[in-house]
């Protein structure tokens, strides 16, 4: 049996796993990752499913990820490039179309052709949402201090917090709330009365939740998606060159700089817990790493229930487990192409394939989708999110041909009719079907189709029940409440055993706070200085 | 009244933004699309196809011709192959530079030599008692440059008579598209793999067709002179008037720069039997440097976020390539807040995430590593940011040369 020593052992090699490995090697320590799959990256990857055609397989845009981060570890040079995903278009039926990109001018002339009133307001939105976005910016580089704990908490972070939450304009403090406690359609409905538009930004509102676009707590998921930033352009999107896997390989690139040691193919079985402290990890291949510190970026039900034993645990953590919310609601559908999709609205080859297109024509559309889903079954009417990677980067097929990312929602992982092995093709029609309504071309010119249900993503990812958040983003399942209140603050009643997820604060999309965010709480409980606060040291 | 270059026909209804800057007498697109976002990522990750026909070309045939560059330039390029590309300045006789532009040894006997403003009666007096002869073709040639990752696949499906998978960096090859005979050069302003395209003023659609069809799977878009901007900046290349003043247009002496003073040292070439316009003063200032040495500057991003931030703004110096003069000062105990140069060139850099600087210095502070401060003005407040000096080109990927 092979034995090795590490200081840290970090299980999974998703985005968060490699942002968390890096900054603890950074700070000096040894570092292994342990990747289940042949190649790093988790949901964020990049795969030749079919020859010559580079799939997004699950994760397929990029806005979220922490400028510093970008910086610390210096991923421009290990080959992150992001390029601008400009325009949004949404095709609408018998061949109408709302069409918006960053020429400021026309986007106001196509959303007039609907409503003045709405093509005017819709700079006011803008404007509004940067605030929101830079309202709730210093939430995303703090470990969430908990309100309930003041004695032994964090009550000095707690204060700043506080006090940069009342130092809002009044107008930004109420619309803050708002986002927290409204629905993504009613908040939209504040600006604006063309339901395309209306649509399309609620959207943003509903992706991986199971929430419908009038259920309460969707706009914050809107604002989640707005929270990005690239080069300094809030609510900025952006398509990795050469697809999301290259996010993770830069991240792998900087971790393996810094002297860490990533193993694929190396699923783990289990936490080696004596005592009431983590000692290491068994691989499932019989092997025994030894480590002070196992840091899980699984999610909370793999981290807690399946890691380690439950009994373990305290009981109001696995009880709180037991009601965390992942309820995957999306599937995926990647599609090869023999030529470029031609869609009706905007026909030929031109800068809306660059951006991304949305089948959102109104919010009944997306509420009838959701109907759909609380009844077990997936929407006959999908709502699509879709880009054009090959479009945006030539790397992505060969040339002249295309790929075509399509997320799907709504895809309850439980259906009540059959199975996702039964139904799996039938939802790859449906899809098709639906694009084709916009794209004439599109059944032509199908070379290949992958189609990934909940079910398909949890198995080959991990993810419980195929959330692509590792939980789902609500505001009850948020901040100090993620993943359960009272354990938050990516420590675990384990000693020397961390979660380092996006089932921890802030939360999913390719961000890797939490990674970093982990990483500090690590290495302050080592007494090592934390990430971002110098140059780090070459790992020995 | 705006003279247009050859490719004028398919670049005017390219250019929705109708954005065109006046390029030596010509008109130039500044960017195509109201933003050049797309058309600067199109450098660094698929190709960009930029018209740089404005650029003067003045073609040196005769027996005297490599004589007569020889004495004008500062590379050595007597003895050198026919085929080889030349980035070079050239100077007065006080060794301050005139002008810049890349020769071309297209014979034993015939070069072709760019500029950015007209030479020829310099070149003519150059000549004085030489046997050769000087031609203006500016009008004659349209000129491409295609440059970015996927320009060589897109080049070699489109020449023929030519190989240009094999062609070296800095080199020279002459072949056809379609019917149309050209010259390609591995050469470029914006430090990537790239190309640049000489072609007869009668052929120039056919040239500029046949790219953009087979273009489109490789991603290449056409781009202007805001994308052109960072990249050169990115790849730490001068831009006359902006980077150094030439020393026919200065006003006052102090102005202008020799090779050495603007980086360009490298390209000082003095050989036996040799003897250049300038070289006597530049062996002297070999001998006895210059106080002034151009160098790259880092400007450090989170000190510029951080005063936009203050005020509760975004970074607003993201966004386009900058040539207005900012004023470095010493940071280092002692010398503090002394101005010790100023910056020429300044931009964002979207592919290193960095915000990187052209700037000319007090040669004690030019080495790699200094720290400087250099002015921000921030809402109409002046503060002063950190800036390092670094090495240049800022970016520099292996696929240029390789």
């Amino acid at each position: 049996m092979a034995r090795d020593r590490y200081d840290a052992i970090v299980v999974g090699g998703g985005h968060n796993g490699l942002v968390h490995a890096a900054y603890l090697a950074r700070a000096g320590l040894r570092v292994c990752v342990l990747e289940r799959r042949p190649l790093v990256g988790g949901a964020t990857v990049t795969e030749e499913i079919f020859p010559g055609f580079k799939y997004s397989v699950f994760s397929y845009v990029v806005s979220l990820m922490r400028p510093d981060i970008i910086r610390e570890l210096d991923l421009p040079r290990h080959g992150l490039r992001i390029l601008p995903l400009e325009s949004t278009l949404t095709p609408l039926p018998g061949g109408g179309r709302l069409y918006r990109d960053s020429d400021h001018y026309r986007t106001w002339r196509e959303i007039a052709r609907f409503s003045v009133r709405d093509a005017e307001a819709y700079d006011d939105y803008g404007r509004s949402l940067f605030h929101m976005a830079r309202a709730v910016k210093p939430l995303l580089s703090v470990a969430p201090p908990d309100p309930g704990k003041l004695a032994g908490g964090d009550p000095a972070s707690l204060m700043r917090l506080g006090r940069h939450f009342l130092g809002l304009e009044p107008e930004q403090l109420h619309l803050l709330v708002k986002l927290m406690t409204m629905s993504a359609a009613d908040f939209v409905d504040e600006w604006f009365e063309t339901d395309a538009l209306k649509a399309t930004l609620t959207a943003s509102g509903i992706i991986g939740t199971f929430l419908g676009p009038r259920s309460p707590g969707t706009a914050y998921v809107l604002l989640h998606h707005y929270m990005g930033e690239i080069d300094g352009h809030y609510r900025a999107w952006g398509f990795a060159k050469g697809g999301t896997g290259a996010v993770a390989d830069a991240v792998a690139g900087a971790a393996r700089e810094a002297g860490a040691v990533i193993r694929t193919d190396a699923p783990v079985a289990r936490v080696l817990v004596e005592g009431g402290r983590a000692r290491g990890v068994a691989l499932e291949n019989g092997d025994e790493l030894r480590a002070r510190v196992v840091s899980s970026s699984l999610d909370p039900h793999r981290t807690f229930l399946e890691l380690v034993d439950a009994a373990e645990l305290p009981s109001d953590l696995v009880a709180g487990l037991g009601r965390f919310r992942f309820r995957g609601s999306s599937a995926k559908v990647n599609l090869a192409l023999d030529a470029a999709p031609d869609f009706a609205c905007m026909p030929g080859y031109g800068a809306h394939l660059r951006g991304a297109i949305s089948i959102s024509p109104s919010i009944d559309y997306l509420e009838r989708a959701y109907d759909d889903a609380k009844y077990g079954d997936f929407s006959r009417r999908p709502y699509l999110d879709i880009v054009v990677p090959s479009a945006i980067d030539p790397d992505m097929a060969p040339p002249g041909k295309h790929v075509l990312s399509c997320f799907v929602q709504y895809a309850p992982y439980e259906l009540a009719r059959g199975t996702w092995d039964e139904r799996r093709e039938e939802l790859g029609d449906v899809v098709v079907d639906t694009l084709a309504e916009h794209v004439p071309n599109l059944k032509e010119i199908i070379l290949h189709r992958q189609v990934l249900t909940p079910l398909d993503i949890e198995r080959t990812t991990g993810l419980s029940e195929g959330n692509i958040f590792q939980g789902e983003l609500s505001p009850s399942q948020l901040f100090f409440l993620r993943p359960v209140a009272g354990y938050a603050g990516y420590r675990t009643p384990l000693a020397g055993y961390y979660q380092c997820g996006s089932g921890t604060h802030p939360g999913g999309g390719i961000m890797g706070a939490p990674g970093k965010l982990a990483a500090a709480r690590v290495l302050r409980d080592l007494r090592k200085k934390p990430p971002g606060a110098g140059p780090g040291g070459k790992g020995r | 009244m705006l003279l247009e270059t050859p490719f004028h026909p398919r670049t005017a209804p390219l250019c929705g933004s109708l954005r065109w800057r006046n390029w030596s007498g010509y008109a130039a697109a500044v960017s195509y699309e109201p933003s050049h976002e797309y058309e600067y990522w199109a450098v660094r990750s698929g190709a960009a196809l930029f018209d740089v026909s404005p650029l003067k070309k003045y073609e040196i045939r005769g027996p005297d011709a490599a004589r007569l560059m020889d004495r004008i330039v500062t590379r050595d390029v007597l003895d050198s192959a026919v085929g080889r590309v030349f980035y070079t300045p050239w100077c007065d006789e006080a060794g301050k530079i005139i002008d810049d532009g890349t020769l071309q040894r297209l014979g034993a006997d015939a070069f072709l030599i760019t500029s950015v403003d007209p030479c020829l009666r310099w070149f003519e007096d150059s000549a004085l008692g030489m046997d050769v002869g000087v031609r203006d073709v500016s009008g004659e040639l349209g000129v491409l440059a295609l440059q970015g990752p996927t320009s060589r696949e897109i080049l070699s499906g489109l020449v023929t008579g030519a190989d240009i998978g094999s062609l070296p960096f800095f080199r020279l090859a002459e072949g056809r598209i379609g019917d149309a005979p050209l010259t390609v050069t591995r050469t470029g302003y914006t430090g990537d793999l790239g190309y640049e395209l000489w072609v007869g003023r009668a052929h120039a659609l056919e040239v500029w067709d046949a790219l953009m069809e087979t273009g489109r799977g490789y991603g290449l878009a056409p781009a202007g002179l805001d994308a052109l901007d960072i990249a050169r900046i990115e790849a730490g290349l001068l831009l006359k008037e902006v980077d150094y003043v030439s020393s026919w247009t200065a006003l006052i002496e102090s102005r202008k720069s020799s090779p050495y003073e603007a980086g360009l040292g490298w390209t000082v070439q003095p050989a036996r039997g040799r003897e250049f316009v300038g070289q006597r003063a530049l062996e002297r200032e070999a001998r006895e440097p210059s106080e002034w040495a151009l160098a790259g500057l880092e400007v450090d991003w989170p000190e510029i976020e951080a005063r936009f931030a203050a005020v509760e703004l975004p970074p607003l110096v993201a966004g386009r390539a900058s040539r207005e003069g900012v004023p470095v000062y010493a940071a280092a105990p002692g010398a503090a807040g002394r101005q010790v140069g100023y910056i020429t060139s300044s931009t964002f850099s979207p592919v290193l995430k960095k915000y990187v600087a052209l700037a000319t210095l007090r040669r004690p502070f030019a080495s790699p590593g200094t720290r400087l401060r250099v002015e921000l003005t921030v809402e109409f407040v002046r503060h002063k940011v950190s800036a390092t000096v670094s090495r240049m080109p800022f970016f520099d990927p292996p696929r240029k040369r390789g």
